[in-house]
C-alpha cells in the first residue's frame, strides 16, 4: 500500500465559453439548418481552461493548504477531487474515504427542522442513518444549537446555519477531509472551535486538504501549501515560504507603477530564530527596508507601520521621528534601514506597511501596503491588537 | 506514452456494489424520499388530504365524462364504471406526478448536484418513491369506494403488485432519462408538461379500451394502457389480465428502465458542468 492519499496526474479541465445549446428550441432549428446544408451559426466563442496541467501528491496524514485569489481554480480543483466534476485530461487517484465540504449546509432544506436536516445532510454526505444517529448528540453538542434543534432552519441566522453545517461535516470521520472556505462563516468563537476540530481530525491521522483565504488558519493547520494562479499551480512547498511568495505576488499586483525618485527594493521581517511569518507576543523582530534612488534626493524618511487585519492603524513611526537623520541618496545609490520592534501584539493577523516620505513638502515617494503579512500566536486568549499581558489577580463575589 | 494524452479517466474507488455503498444508497433514498414527502405535507394546510385530492379530481372528471357518455348512448351507468375509473385514475395520477417530479429532480437539487458527490440517481428515484407514497395514502379511500360499489375481491388481486411494479419500473426509467435530459435541454420540462396534459386522451383512464372497437389495438400500444386495463381486470372484474398485452408492457417497461438508467449514468459525469 502506497502512502499517497491523493494524486493529481496532469489534470486539465476545459469549459466551453459562450452560448451553447441548452434548449431543444435552439437545437432543432440548428440541426435543420445543418441538414439543409446551410452554415450553422458560430456557437462557441472559445474555450477556457479552468485547470491547466495540475500535478501534485498528498501523502497520507498530511495537511495541505491551497491558497490563491478568487478565480484561480481552487474550487474547481476541489470539485474534481470530490468527484463532482470529471477532468478533460489527466487522472486523479484517491485512496481512502473522502468527504468534501464545498459549501457549508449545502442541501439543508429550510422547511425542515435542524434535527431532520442533520440526518438529511449526514446521509447526503455519505454516512448511514445509523452512523448519524450514533453521532447525533455529539453533532448537536458541537454546534451549540441544542435549544433550536427542533426549529425549522429557515428561522436560523446564517451563522447558526453554518455552525450546524460544519458540525455535521466535521463528524464524518473520513480518511481524507476536503474543506473549502468554511471559516469565513460563523462568529469568532466558532471559527476557533472549527479550526481546533480540523486540527484534531488531522492529528487523528486523516489527510486534510484545506482551501482558504484565511492565511492565518492555513499557516496554523497546514505544513505544506499549494498556491494556485490562473488554473495552474504557481508554487508548492512549506507553508511559510509559499505564503510569503503569494503575498509578494499580491503586493506586486497592488503596487502602482509610479516612477518616484526613490523606490523600495525589498521589505522583510524576521525574528531571532529565522521565522518570517509566525511570531509570539513580545518577541523581538527586525524589519529590513531597502530603497533605491532613481534620481538624487534628500530628506527622505522611512516610515514603518503595523496594521491589524482590517488595515486599521496599530502603530507607526519613522527613522526621522526616532531622531535619526533622513536619508539623502545620489542617483543609483541604495540604502537599507533596519527597525527593531518588540511585538507586543495579541492573537491575530497583522500587516506591515512602509512609506518613503519627505516631511517638509509632504511628498510620498513610494508606498507598499501590505509589505509583509504576519501572524501572532498567543497561548492566552487576548484580542484587539495591543497586548497588555493581562492576569486575573483577584475575584470577589459580594452580596448586598 | 504521455500521461496527458491518455483517455480522460477518473481513478477512484468505483461504485462497487459493496455492502456499505448499497447501505448508503438505500439510506440516501430513504432520507430524500422522506424529505420530499415531509415538505409536500408541511407546506400544505390540508396535509395528507393533498394525496387524495388529485386523484379525487381525476375521478370526478372521469365520472362527469361517463355520465355524459351514458346520457348520449342511453345506456345506464353501472357502479362498475365508477369502480373502473377509480382504479385507473389513481395509478394515472401517480404516473403524472412521478414523471413531472422526477423530470425536475436534478434541477431542483442543483446545489447538491454541484456541491456534493453522492449517487445522483437517488434524486429521480426519490421523486418516484414519494409519488408512490401518495398513491399508497390514496389507496385507503379507494378501497372504501370499491366496497361501496360492490366489487368482488378475488384471487385475481394477486396480480396487483406485479402490475404496479411494472408501472413503477416504467415511470422510473422515464424519470431517469427525463431528469438527465432536462439538465441538457432546459425546455424538456415544458415539453413533458404538454405531453402529460394531453396524454389522458390517449390513455384509457376515463374510458375502457373495449369501448373503442377497432381502435382498441392502437390505444393499447400506449404501454401504460395495458397496465391500467390490467388493473381494472384484476380488481373490478376479478379476471386475469390479457397476457399478450401484459408481456408487451413488461418488455417495454424493462427496456425503458434499463435505457433510462444507462442514459443517466452515461451523462452523469457532465452533470456538474451543466447545472
Amino acid at each position: 500500500m502506497s502512502d499517497v492519499a491523493i494524486r493529481f496526474d496532469h489534470v486539465s479541465k476545459r469549459f466551453a465559453l459562450g452560448e451553447r445549446f441548452d434548449s431543444l428550441r435552439d437545437l432543432v432549428p440548428s440541426l435543420a439548418r445543418r441538414v439543409l446544408g446551410r452554415p450553422a451559426e458560430a456557437t462557441r466563442s472559445g474555450d477556457f481552461w479552468a485547470l491547466k496541467d495540475i500535478n501534485f501528491e498528498v501523502r497520507k496524514g498530511e495537511a495541505l493548504g491551497v491558497v490563491g485569489h478568487n478565480g484561480a481554480g481552487k474550487s474547481t480543483m476541489l470539485k474534481h477531487l470530490a468527484g463532482i466534476m470529471v477532468p478533460t485530461k489527466g487522472r486523479i487517484e484517491v485512496d481512502g474515504r473522502l468527504s468534501a465540504l464545498i459549501e457549508v449546509g449545502a442541501g439543508f432544506h429550510p422547511d425542515l427542522t435542524g434535527r431532520e436536516n442533520v440526518f438529511l445532510n449526514g446521509v447526503i454526505l455519505g454516512m448511514t442513518r445509523g452512523e448519524v444517529a450514533r453521532k447525533f448528540d455529539e453533532i448537536v453538542e458541537f454546534s451549540g444549537l441544542a435549544t433550536f434543534i427542533d426549529t425549522p432552519v429557515k428561522r436560523y441566522s446564517s451563522g447558526m446555519y453554518a455552525r450546524l453545517g460544519f458540525s455535521v461535516a466535521a463528524h464524518l470521520d473520513p480518511d481524507i477531509l476536503v474543506i473549502d472556505e468554511v471559516l469565513s462563516v460563523g462568529d469568532f468563537a466558532f471559527q476557533g472551535k472549527s479550526l481546533q476540530k480540523m486540527r484534531s481530525i488531522a492529528a487523528g491521522g486523516a489527510t486534510v486538504l484545506f482551501v482558504s483565504h484565511n492565511l492565518k488558519a492555513v499557516s496554523e493547520l497546514c505544513s505544506r501549501t499549494v498556491l494556485m494562479d490562473a488554473g495552474a499551480i504557481a508554487d508548492d512547498g512549506p507553508t511559510s515560504e509559499v505564503l510569503q511568495s503569494y503575498l509578494a505576488r499580491e503586493r506586486a499586483k497592488l503596487r502602482e507603477e509610479r516612477q518616484g525618485h526613490v523606490r523600495f527594493r525589498s521589505v522583510a521581517m524576521r525574528n531571532a530564530t529565522g521565522s518570517t511569518v509566525r511570531f509570539k507576543p513580545g518577541e523581538k523582530v527586525w524589519v529590513d527596508v531597502t530603497s533605491h534612488a532613481n534620481e538624487a534626493c534628500k530628506n527622505v524618511a522611512v516610515v514603518v507601520q503595523v496594521l491589524d487585519e482590517q488595515l486599521g492603524d496599530v502603530f507607526n513611526t519613522s527613522n526621522e521621528r526616532l531622531g535619526h537623520p533622513p536619508i539623502a541618496l545620489e542617483k543609483g545609490q541604495s540604502c537599507s534601514v533596519t527597525f527593531e520592534l518588540d511585538l507586543h501584539l495579541t492573537n491575530g493577523t497583522f500587516h506591515v506597511g512602509v512609506y518613503l516620505y519627505q516631511y517638509e513638502v509632504q511628498r510620498e515617494f513610494d508606498k507598499i501596503l501590505p509589505a509583509v503579512t504576519f501572524f501572532v500566536e498567543s497561548d492566552v486568549d487576548v484580542r484587539g491588537g495591543a497586548n497588555l499581558y493581562p492576569k486575573v489577580v483577584a475575584t470577589k463575589v459580594t452580596s448586598v | 506514452m504521455d500521461a496527458a494524452a491518455r483517455d480522460p479517466a477518473l481513478e477512484r474507488s468505483p461504485r462497487r456494489a459493496t455492502g456499505r455503498t448499497a447501505h448508503v444508497l438505500a439510506d440516501l433514498l430513504y432520507v430524500l424520499t422522506a424529505r420530499d414527502i415531509k415538505i409536500k405535507y408541511k407546506q400544505s394546510v390540508m396535509g395528507l388530504m393533498w394525496a387524495i385530492l388529485m386523484p379525487a379530481i381525476i375521478v370526478g372528471a372521469g365520472m362527469l365524462v361517463r355520465v355524459a357518455m351514458s346520457k348520449m348512448s342511453g345506456a345506464p351507468l353501472s357502479p362498475d364504471s365508477l369502480a373502473s375509473i377509480t382504479v385507473k385514475a389513481l395509478p394515472w395520477a401517480f404516473f403524472i406526478s412521478a414523471v413531472r417530479f422526477a423530470t425536475n429532480s436534478l434541477t431542483s437539487n442543483a446545489s447538491l448536484v454541484t456541491k456534493i458527490n453522492c449517487p445522483r440517481i437517488a434524486f429521480p428515484a426519490a421523486a418516484v418513491l414519494s409519488a408512490l407514497f401518495d398513491l399508497a395514502v390514496a389507496i385507503i379511500p379507494v378501497v372504501g369506494i370499491l366496497v361501496w360499489c360492490g366489487v368482488p375481491f378475488g384471487a385475481a388481486l394477486l396480480w396487483v403488485p406485479l402490475l404496479l411494479a411494472l408501472l413503477v419500473l416504467l415511470v422510473s426509467g422515464l424519470g431517469f432519462a427525463l431528469a438527465a435530459a432536462n439538465l441538457f435541454f432546459r425546455d424538456v420540462k415544458y415539453i413533458v408538461e404538454v405531453i402529460l396534459t394531453f396524454a389522458i386522451f390517449f390513455t384509457p383512464v376515463f374510458y375502457e379500451a373495449d369501448m373503442l372497437g377497432e381502435w382498441r389495438f392502437w390505444i393499447l400500444l400506449n404501454p401504460v394502457a395495458p397496465l391500467l386495463e390490467g388493473l381494472r381486470s384484476v380488481v373490478v372484474l376479478n379476471e386475469t389480465p390479457e397476457i399478450g398485452w401484459l408481456i408487451y408492457s413488461s418488455v417495454f417497461s424493462v427496456v425503458v428502465f434499463v435505457g433510462g438508467w444507462r442514459l443517466f449514468y452515461t451523462l452523469e459525469p457532465a452533470f456538474a458542468d451543466r447545472v
